[in-house]
């Protein structure tokens, strides 16, 4: 019988929980672990705990197609994913801890005259913010990823692409537990098995989470919480504006190496990259009706199949391996909500959709900020609950291609 | 894939409907003297329970009619006799 490997050594702890911390973090996932991590090397504030009811990074963290880019219309929006690119740049560094962060670019996709038009605008509005960005015609893209069709003769033509090449890919499970580790070396309580069944509030603050293993007084609550936020939030009586969804993914068996970048087509509706291993990933848009259940329908994959088919006649005898679904919650305008609540202390980060994982150490950075100062970051300012009463939305939907 | 209960139609596949969100959503009587806020949940916010939810479907493949039903959005079982025209 062959030697089989010791399991590795555990990289955090799993404390029981105390009855008391400064801040509670509801959601163990990239962006509960990423906040808390910059909680404790930011602001020095280290009495904190993450609950996270299945296991850490369990979620929408193990679920997601692992793109990272900051080419997005708006500005608030190129502000918060921009901020998160540079801080990916450094953070295999920052957390001591390998990512697998590689930067092999992503092409947006044009495909009608109404796509290019959109797509040149995005370009200059990303240049104007400091975001590296191109414009590509058809036989650049083929340089850049040569499997791509970019024949005339299809029904919908690659007319061009916007070209991101700091964008890239990273290891999310890698990433999770990066964090995981740094942040409980700074003494935060990582506790697993744990689901906030509550949240208390008396006099218009937040006094402390029911959970599974008791009653956890906080000074502050930050929900964290992505598909389940609704439910959290509602505990409190507060309504947030998300729909939750579910959002599938797949991956083929393993290949050689084809695929050299990212490819996103907003048109045709799929993206693409292929992982370390080897498999291809791909995913596209959510499934239409409200759902918490963590699986979705098999024609919703059958379409993103003819899409890539479409773009990429080489996987033509490729075989799907595995197809999931995590569930999302999704804004009427497509941007997130990171910030106060009418709830003294409670905080919220939702509304993230289909897009989170690009954000992790940024939203963490921002959100950290948000909780330490009582007040938002500049960065996470414009993603109010308010909007939604202002007006002042921040209207992401097709601005930057795709279901991200 | 969803099997959905048409009420004119019968069980048909979820690829023949499009989704229409929650039901019973009224258009606001007087708009005009709604405050910014009762705008805003009116225009924002829906309801998003784990568990039984009113919602619209319109047979789009089929007779391309609305009808409302009830989900259980944790299982997404749609409950017999809770479809309605």
């Amino acid at each position: 019988m062959r030697d089989v490997p010791e399991h590795p050594d555990w990289l955090w702890s799993s404390p029981e929980p105390k009855r008391s911390y400064d801040v509670v973090i509801v959601g163990g996932g990239g962006h509960g672990l990423a906040t808390a991590y910059y909680l404790a090397k930011n602001h020095g504030i280290t009495d904190v705990a993450v609950l996270e009811r299945g296991w850490l990074a369990g979620g929408n963290m193990a679920r997601n197609t692992t793109i990272i880019r900051s080419n997005y219309l708006w500005d608030e929006s190129a502000g918060i994913y921009e901020h998160a690119l540079k801080l990916w740049e450094g953070l295999e560094d920052d957390l001591g801890y390998p990512i697998l962060f590689s930067q092999r670019g992503v092409l947006n996709l044009a495909h009608s005259l109404q796509d290019v038009r959109d797509s040149v605008r995005r370009v200059h509005a990303n240049r104007l913010n400091g975001v590296d960005a191109e414009w590509l015609g058809p036989d650049e893209v083929k340089e850049i990823c040569p499997i791509v069709n970019v024949s005339p003769d299809v029904r919908y033509p690659v007319l061009g692409a916007t070209y991101q090449p700091r964008a890239g890919i990273a290891k999310h499970d890698y990433v999770a537990w990066g964090f995981a580790r740094a942040a409980a070396a700074m003494g935060v309580h990582l506790i697993e098995n744990c689901e906030v069944t509550g949240v208390e509030v008396a006099d218009g603050r937040v006094q402390a989470v029911q959970t599974t293993k008791g009653r956890i007084a906080a000074g502050t609550v930050a929900l964290a919480a992505a598909g389940h936020s609704s439910v959290v939030a509602a505990t409190a009586g507060v309504e947030l504006p998300v729909q939750t969804h579910p959002l599938q993914a797949l991956v083929s068996e393993l290949l050689e190496p084809v695929h050299p970048t990212v490819v996103m087509s907003n048109a045709v509706h799929v993206y693409v990259s292929q992982a370390h291993k080897g498999e291809l990933v791909m995913g596209a848009g959510i499934d239409p009706y409200n759902s918490y259940r963590q699986r979705g329908a098999f024609h919703i994959i059958e379409q993103q199949m003819s899409a890539a088919l479409e773009l990429f006649p080489i996987f033509a005898r490729a075989h799907v391996l595995r197809t999931w679904a995590g569930i999302v919650d999704v804004t009427p305008d497509a941007s997130p909500v990171v910030g106060k609540t009418p709830v003294d202390g409670l905080l919220v980060n939702c509304g993230w959709g289909t897009g989170g994982f690009k954000a992790t150490p940024g939203v963490g950075w921002c959100y950290a900020h948000t909780i330490a100062h009582g007040e938002p970051h500049p960065l996470n300012a414009p993603f109010s609950l308010e909007r939604f009463t202002t007006g002042a939305l921040v209207d992401e939907h097709g601005a930057a291609a795709v279901a991200h | 894939m969803l099997l959905i209960p048409c009420p004119w139609c019968g069980p048909r596949d979820e690829a023949e409907f499009h989704y229409g969100g929650q039901a019973h959503v009224a258009y606001p009587e007087n708009p005009a003297a709604l405050s910014d806020e009762e705008w805003a949940r009116y225009l924002f916010f829906r309801d998003n329970p784990k568990g039984r939810f009113a919602e619209r479907w319109n047979h789009t493949a089929g007779c391309r009619r609305w009808f409302n039903a009830v989900r259980n959005t944790a299982t997404n079982e749609i409950e017999a006799g809770e479809v309605t025209a």
